[in-house]
This record gives structure tokens, sequence and C-alpha cells, in this order.
């Protein structure tokens, strides 16, 4: 299967039962005392990823490691390089 | 008792290839080189570099030839082509005259350092991984020289690549990695796009075809020498490729 024929799927799925739940199919007390929340539950829930992203993906952006370390290891050993291959003989 | 010593002998015959596409890359060439070897002599595996330039105009092939005298032909060997013709071919240009068991792949750009590639092969070692990949958004693994608008595009694209394909692997668009040489040439056989994505649908298609991934976090340090790419054309490509691999893997 593929990824997006599984997503199909699982959306597919929550569809069914929040149609039957808004469509009447279903019938509860507490389904009726909760039609607002029920109806407005998949934006609720969009709004909820859609923070969660965020959220993620800023604390991944400001934890991301900047490698200055590495960057000064690097600079010194081209130095060196540069040295031992004029010294091999190699002109570039 | 005889499976240790029959496992010690794989062990001693293994030998890796490490494939350096080059273009225009004369001023980081020699680096590379040296630091690669300065790494790989110093931990005792069987190596080779091969050098696969594509006739750069800045005289890269010189100096290769000049490389090839200093450290000898069995270990920098030189199969240069005659125009640019992408990385895709490159591989399998390199892979055709690799006598290693082993593929590594990795930039010629300074960018990925050697010293991770003893790395690589003792996790490979360990667990007897396919593909073993660099990662820079993993533990200590991270870039250096990037802003924070090219890290927001960097970490928002790996948000929704995770989401959309769960790869298995958290660096998709990274080079750095080291393959066992027949599933590298099977991963090339199975994979479609050109260019900048390729690597990423290499490892989505390691996933399809049920390929062992272990991962190394590495650092990253964007070019010394010369100019980064990322454009919008990047962008595009990345997200053309992103929905392709989503509808049909």
């Amino acid at each position: 299967m593929t990824k997006l024929l599984e997503w199909v799927s699982v959306f597919s799925a929550l569809f069914a039962v929040w149609y039957s739940l808004i469509g009447g199919y279903v019938k509860h007390p507490l389904i009726e005392k909760n039609m607002t929340l029920i109806l407005i539950s998949p934006l609720i829930f969009v709004i909820l990823f859609g923070l969660y992203a965020v959220t993620v993906v800023l604390y991944r952006v400001f934890t991301f490691n900047n490698c200055e370390a590495a960057a000064k290891e690097l600079q010194e050993e081209i130095k060196e390089a540069k040295k031992d291959l004029h010294e091999k003989g190699l002109r570039w | 008792m005889a499976a240790t010593a029959s496992d010690s002998e794989i062990t001693k015959s293994d030998k890796y290839s490490i494939l350096l596409p080059t273009y225009n890359e004369r001023e980081n060439l020699p680096i590379i080189i040296w630091l690669i070897v300065k790494y790989l002599d110093n931990s005792g595996y069987d190596y080779e570099v091969i050098i696969i330039d594509d006739g750069s105009p800045d005289g890269t092939l010189d100096i290769a030839k000049q490389l090839q005298k200093i450290y000898g032909s069995s270990k920098i060997v030189l199969r240069p082509r005659e125009k640019k013709l992408g990385l895709g071919t490159a591989y399998i240009h390199g892979i055709k005259h690799a006598t290693g068991n082993f593929i590594i792949i990795m930039d010629a750009d300074l960018s990925h350092h050697p010293k991770f590639i003893p790395k690589f092969i003792e996790l490979q070692r360990q667990h007897d991984y396919d593909v073993v990949s660099g990662t820079r958004y993993r533990e200590d693994g991270g870039v250096h020289g990037w802003d924070f608008k090219r890290k927001l595009i960097s970490r928002g694209a790996n948000f929704v690549t995770q989401l959309l394909l769960r790869p298995g692997a958290s660096d998709l668009t990274g080079s750095f990695r080291l393959y066992k040489k027949d599933i590298l040439q099977k991963l090339i056989d199975s994979c479609v796009s050109k260019g900048y994505v390729f690597q990423m649908e290499m490892i989505i298609r390691a996933r399809q075809l049920e390929y062992t991934i272990g991962e190394v976090p590495i650092t990253f340090v964007d070019r010394v020498y010369g100019e980064s790419k990322l454009g919008g054309s990047e962008i595009v490509q990345f997200a053309k490729a992103l929905l392709y691999l989503f509808a049909t893997t």
C-alpha cells in the first residue's frame, strides 16, 4: 500500500465516524449534548496539529547544532593539509 | 570457533571504495583527499578513492593526477568523464570501477568530514546494515554556516517528509552514506529522479525494499570554498519528488 493510500484509508475511517455522529445515524444523549463540539472537531484537530507542528519545527530550528567546534577544527586541518601537501610537492 | 574465524576472514577482505564526484573542486580536492588518507590510514581499513571528475574547466583533473602521484594509483583512482552528466550516472560509473565490496558516497566540497567514515564502518559491522546514512538531524549532528531561514526550510521540509513518508531515516537529503555495493546498484536501478532529490529517493527505496538502515550523527560544515546551492528551484524539485514518492511508494 502506498503512503497516499494509507492516508486516504485512515482519513476515510475518521470521516465515516464523524459523519455518522453529525448525521444522526448514531443516537445517544451525550452526542446531542456535544453536537457543536463534534461539528467543529475536525477544525480543532487541524488547529492543534498545526500548533504542534509549528512548535516542533521551531524547537528544532533553535536547537539545531551550530557545530562551531567542527568548523574550527576543519579550518585548522585545512591549514595543516595545505602545509603538508606543499611539502609533498603539490602545487595548486 | 569456526564461525568466528570465517567472520574475521570476511572482515579482513572488506574493502571500501569512496566515490568522489567532482565538478570545479580544484580548491577542495587536495584537502578532502588528505583528510581521507589521514583518517582511514589511521583506522587500518582497506580503501580506495575513486575520483569522478566531469570535465571541470578549472583543472580539477590535473590536481587529481598530482594527488595520484603522491598517494599512489592503488589508493587514488581516476575515472573522469567528458562532461557534466549528473550524480546518479556518476555513481553508476564509479561502481563499475570500484574494487571494494562497500561503497561510500560523499561530497568533495569539505561539508562531509572523512573522520566519520570509520564510525560508519564500525556501525555497519556491528549490525550488518545494508545502508549507513550520516544524519545532521540527530544527537550531536548539526550544520555550520546556516542562517535562521535556511534552518527553518530544512527543518520544515524534514518534518513534512517524516510525516508523509515515515522513511525510517532522519536525514533524507544528505549524501554522506555507506552502502553494500550490490545494494547500491539495486537502489540506483530502482530510482527515477535526478539531481538533488536523488538522495531522498535512494533512502525511500531502501525502506521500500526492506533494507536495513543505520545512522551516524554528522557535523556538516557548509561549503568553505565555493557557493552553496539552495534556491527556489531546489524547493520546487523537492516538493515534486516528495509528492511523487508519497503517491507511489
